[in-house]
């Protein structure tokens, strides 16, 4: 950027006389980026020290029965490499992690690829439909008073009802019917995710003003066109909004729903098989597996909504 | 008044005639089922019913009545005859098409299930609401809060752990259950871990948000009261972030009954309701099950209800309870 002199007068001008470097390195700390870091090194450092607290006992026992000498330094050393660790430190899930998705085979079993798959897919087939049946419902609602004074508040209620309860019911219910695999997981996901669809549109289709429908009326669109033409695209951003809850807990859904069956495929199943084997490493790499999905789903439902936003003509 | 026009119309009257019918059909397709009878006479008059109490809430929506007591009465009404109606029309097809009670139980056989099972029940409850989803949730909910509190002074961890926390509150959390029932034994203290970490960030989260709502028109008002921030704190930032705090907490409600009931899968002295459903439906007793979700889905309802009569008690100025 050169210093021209016409420059002086622009606003902002003289601002960023520090230079690009001073410039970013400012913009990060009064941004986000230095805070979350600070605050991810601090839980970092955190989770290292409960580390050493919590793997102590059984570690210095460990030592003492093996009857060699050691330091304070070993002990700490111990505690962080422990084969069976009640909390593992961070380095440990990570090599966890790393082994089970890039040294094995992805058709494998024993990949954390595979378990992740199988959740993924019963997660997306739950939350399409879930997202389906809410903008159905919505609609529904809108254009019928009845169904909205008569529906509305049970599809309030439906969600003070654990509805996780009825999960392993469903599930071995529809075993029994013969109705295996991907789709009982998925009702469980669609149970999860319909609700706030279905409320984030109800929002959504009522957000255009009186004006914009008094204006529809001038024109004489039928019913059907209002809501083509006009309440659908007013509603995108609740849709969006709404998606991102909504896929957070179709994925919620789709884990627990894995218990049930007896834990043989999904992140679910791979947490129960930890739990029942006493692997710890094992149920935190499922557990990180499981965090860095929904970042994913969420983060990829943000982007389409940026990007259909975008198409539509919105100026951020 | 002649009968047809009764029946298309939507007064009082022919709203109770339409009560009145509903309820004869209902009571003719009890009668039919009780006697044996199958096939279309009782697909008729169970069509009949369905038809009848549909018009009845059609009805009942299209009311207008006066005054505040008549609109509470019909927001309640509404709702319960659909449910009633639902309710019915579960019972007739269970019961008409002999649907196994394995696979879904009638309601009146979940009904008997429930009186004659009281004192697991409400063991259960005990173990599972009273003492881990309670404790819990009050942990969780007042340490997210005091975090938010303390936090609120430093805008640099303000800015560091909002998005954390909004990332957390996507995750599964759920997931924890097995290591929390690792750390803390089998008993309801490892439930109540996980509704504590459950609640912990929806409440962070929601009370952040709330304490930046006051506008900033209030709080140069305060300023030139000369109040300090504490007394800011109390006065206007903490009011202003009631709704959002009441947000979280019913949020919350939700989330810590499902926390503990899932905790449960993973481990659990022989009492409790995630037990309860693990345990019988691995014996296929599904009216079992039922019972306990009819059990869940009450203490749920009611915690969301209580929580909404104190929001309305505490934010009684808040711009969306104004008559419109």
């Amino acid at each position: 950027m050169t210093s021209a002199p016409t420059r002086i007068a622009e606003p902002g001008a003289g601002i960023g006389s520090a230079g690009p470097l001073r410039r970013l390195g400012r913009r990060m700390v009064e941004g986000r980026t230095v805070p979350i870091l600070t605050v991810v090194a601090a839980i970092l450092a955190i989770w290292y020290l409960a580390a050493i607290g919590m793997n102590w006992q059984t570690e210095t026992d460990k030592l003492v029965r093996a009857g060699e000498a050691y330091g304070i330094v070993d002990t700490i050393a111990a505690t962080w490499s422990a084969e069976r660790p009640i909390l593992p430190a961070p380095h440990q899930i990570v090599a966890e992690i790393w082994k089970s998705t890039v040294l094995v085979k992805p058709t494998s079993p024993r990949s954390l690829l595979f378990h992740a798959w199988v959740t993924l897919s019963s997660t997306l087939l739950g939350f399409v439909i879930g997202t389906a049946l809410g903008v159905a419902l919505a609609v529904g609602i809108l254009h019928s008073r009845t169904l909205d004074r008569s529906l509305m508040p049970w599809i309030i209620t439906s969600q003070t009802i654990p509805i996780l309860a009825i999960a392993p019911m469903i599930i071995v219910v529809l075993n029994a019917v013969g109705v295996q695999g991907l789709l009982p997981k998925a009702i469980i996901s669609t149970y999860l995710s319909f609700f706030p669809v279905a409320v984030g549109m109800v929002k959504g289709l009522r957000s255009p003003d009186a004006m914009l429908l008094d204006l529809m009326h001038t024109y004489s669109a039928s019913r059907p066109q209002i809501l083509a033409k006009l309440r659908w695209p007013a509603s995108m951003p609740f849709l969006f909004t709404s998606m991102k809850v909504a896929v957070a807990a179709a994925l919620v859904g789709a884990i627990v729903g894995e218990l049930p069956t007896g834990a043989v495929a999904g992140l679910g199943a791979r947490l129960l098989a930890g739990s029942y084997y006493g692997q710890t490493i094992q149920i935190w790499s499922a557990l990180v597996a499981a965090a860095v999905m929904a970042g994913i789903l969420v983060w990829l439902v943000g982007l389409g909504e940026r990007i259909s936003l975008k198409r539509m003509g919105e100026r951020s | 008044m002649s009968g047809a026009r009764l029946l298309g119309g939507s007064g009082p009257a022919a709203t109770a005639l339409m009560a009145g019918l509903a309820g004869a059909s209902a009571l003719g397709a009890l009668a039919l089922l009780e006697s044996g009878q199958r096939g279309l006479v009782l697909a008729a008059v169970i069509a009949v019913f369905w038809l009848f109490s549909w018009r009845l809430t059609v009805n009942l929506a299209a009311l207008e009545p006066v005054g505040r007591a008549g609109r509470t009465v019909l927001g309640i009404l509404i709702p319960l005859v659909f449910g009633v109606t639902l309710l019915f029309l579960w019972e007739f097809i269970v019961r008409g098409l002999a649907v196994p009670s394995v696979l879904l139980p009638a309601p009146s056989d979940i009904g008997v299930r429930i009186a004659n099972s009281l004192p697991i029940l409400w063991a259960d409850f005990v173990q599972t609401y009273l003492k881990a989803v309670v404790a819990g949730y009050v942990l969780g909910c007042g340490s997210g809060f005091l975090v938010a509190v303390l936090i609120d002074r430093s805008p640099f961890l303000k800015r560091g752990l909002l998005p954390i926390g909004n990332l957390v509150s996507a995750l599964p959390i759920v997931g924890v259950a097995p290591i929390m029932v690792m750390w803390f034994g089998f008993d309801w203290p490892s439930k109540a871990a996980v509704v504590v970490v459950m609640t912990f960030f929806p409440m962070l989260v929601n009370t952040v948000a709330g304490l930046n709502a006051a506008g900033a028109m209030e709080r140069d008002l305060m300023r030139t009261y000369g109040a300090s921030s504490s007394q800011s704190l109390v006065k206007l930032r903490l009011p202003a972030a009631l709704p959002f705090i009441f947000n979280a907490l019913k949020i919350n409600s939700t989330l810590a009954l499902i926390g503990a009931i899932v905790a449960e899968f993973f481990g659990t002295p022989i009492v409790g309701m995630g037990f309860r459903i693990s345990a019988e439906i691995g014996r296929m007793n599904t009216d079992m099950v039922w019972a306990e979700i009819a059990v869940a889905a009450l203490a749920g309802s009611l915690t969301y209800g209580l929580l909404s009569v104190a929001e309305r008690a505490a934010t009684f100025w808040h711009p969306s309870y104004r008559k419109a």
